[in-house]
């Protein structure tokens, strides 16, 4: 059996938050370079450059490529084969803390939502705790901020709704959006499940690579139809116009019950940021 | 690109047309929710605030804790909406110039117009570039509130975008783009 000691935890969740935070994921600054040359609208491009400029800036300097260094949230993949030395959730929040020490991330963290005393340590994050078979311990940190966090949005459905009011709901959610959640956003929709899972995977959404659609055809032709739809909102980078509002509709769905169809829409500014390790 | 010395007096303020880019140099401070909050606590039981804020620049942002080395942290604009309730309070003070991201309520709109104030945004999620136009920074208030606490900010070309004229006139609205929900009513003193 394989052992994995919380040390091993402590280090990799540390690295892992000022990799995220400090270091632009490949795809998204790919996505973000691709629109730039598209965009047609002058002061939208130049937008655009300064967005590509941040990152590179943040790469260079180590420093965070937003000022919102999120919510820590942690994906972890169990395989049921190992072991884990020690207690994991502590292993996991510690390591929270020392990577945003380590990184000069902003403390963000409020112990009480009612009583909101200022923040005083950078934890607890939350945790999504998955078991799988195998041997391997699969950890991804997504440090989510909560400007575009707020304006998230669930319907419970009807579950003899058209379809065509989910998508409107969907492009509503965007619009109102606008330009407070750092457009052009990574969009993530879960449909499916219970209210708790569809947001899970509106969550799980934004990670996935994004060039890749879903693999059911008719949910992959959805997300393209709301890709093209959201594009033609003339929301563009900061809200100011243009043909880039999205640059990724990723949609979850899970089976659900009979007499409903939960779908939750969760926005990542155009900084989505997050990063993966294997262990 | 249009330069802009500050303190930013009313008479720097009239000639300045939404869409306009400029580059900011002098004095600005940040101030965000709890920062709000306070001050307006502090107005409304008629104390003494921590800045005069005649002709001065409110920047909606909490950075990062500031690495070894470097001035500041990164330090972009955080959603302007969440102050819509304290920000009439705050432009009656004489408060004449906002950094943010994103829309106005009407009232801000409103107490723009009336006071004579004005709005810029900056580059949104672009806090690290950001802190290339940042000389000085120290913290002046509310220290308590850590990344909340209000900063005094030197700042050399720190580049904006007029979002709100003093006219009243907002660039959202001359876009054609989607009508944005309006945030929450302003706070009565």
């Amino acid at each position: 059996m394989k052992i994995i000691s919380s040390k091993k935890i402590i280090d990799t969740i540390s690295e892992l938050c000022v990799e995220a935070n400090t270091l632009l994921k490949k795809d998204i600054l790919n996505i973000l370079k691709d629109a730039y040359k598209k965009e047609k609208n002058l002061r939208s491009k130049n937008i655009l450059k300064a967005i590509i400029d941040n990152a590179n800036f943040a790469k260079k300097e180590k420093l965070a490529i937003c000022q919102d260094t999120g919510m820590p949230v942690v994906f972890l993949q169990i395989g049921q084969d190992i072991k884990i030395d020690g207690d994991l959730k502590k292993a996991i929040n510690k390591g929270i803390e020392l990577g945003y020490k380590k990184g000069s991330l902003r403390n963000s963290i409020i112990n009480d939502p009612i009583l909101r005393k200022p923040p005083s340590k950078y934890t607890p994050c939350v945790i999504h705790f998955d078991v799988v078979k195998g041997n391997n311990l699969k950890i991804t940190v997504l440090p989510k901020g909560f400007g575009c966090e707020n304006k998230t949005q669930m319907e419970m459905f009807n579950p003899t709704t058209d379809i065509r009011e989910i998508k409107k709901f969907i492009i509503d959610v965007i619009k109102n959006a606008g330009p407070d959640a750092c457009p052009p956003f990574v969009v993530g929709i879960g449909i499916g499940g219970t209210q708790d899972y569809a947001s899970f995977l509106a969550k799980k959404a934004l990670l996935r690579p994004i060039n890749k659609r879903n693999k059911l055809s008719h949910i992959a032709r959805l997300e393209k139809e709301l890709f093209s739809k959201i594009n033609k909102l003339n929301i563009g980078p900061m809200g100011l116009g243009g043909k880039e509002s999205t640059l990724a509709v990723n949609i979850e769905t899970y089976p659900t019950h009979i007499a409903g169809l939960p779908v939750v829409v969760n926005i990542s500014c155009h900084a989505m940021r997050a990063a993966t390790k294997i262990l | 690109m249009k330069k802009l010395s500050l303190p930013l007096t009313k008479g720097k303020i009239k000639n300045l047309k939404i869409g306009d880019e400029l580059l900011l140099s002098g004095i600005i401070y940040t101030a965000r929710d709890k920062a709000h909050q306070h001050l307006v606590t502090l107005i409304k039981n008629h104390k003494k605030l921590p800045i005069d804020l005649k002709n001065q620049i409110i920047y909606y942002c909490g950075p990062t804790a500031k690495p070894k080395n470097k001035i500041i942290g990164s330090c972009g604009p955080t959603t302007s909406s969440r102050m819509d309730k304290f920000t009439p309070i705050l432009l009656k003070k004489g408060l004449s110039g906002i950094i943010g991201k994103g829309n106005r309520s009407k009232e801000v709109v409103d107490a723009i117009k009336k006071y004579k104030a004005i709005y810029f945004l900056t580059y949104a999620g672009c806090g690290a570039l950001l802190t290339r136009y940042i000389k000085k920074a120290k913290v002046l208030a509310f220290s308590g509130l850590g990344p909340e606490a209000i900063l005094k900010l030197e700042v050399k070309d720190f580049p904006v975008i007029i979002g709100i004229d003093s006219l009243g006139k907002n660039i959202y609205k001359s876009l054609k783009v989607p009508a944005y929900r309006q945030a929450g009513k302003s706070l009565k003193v």
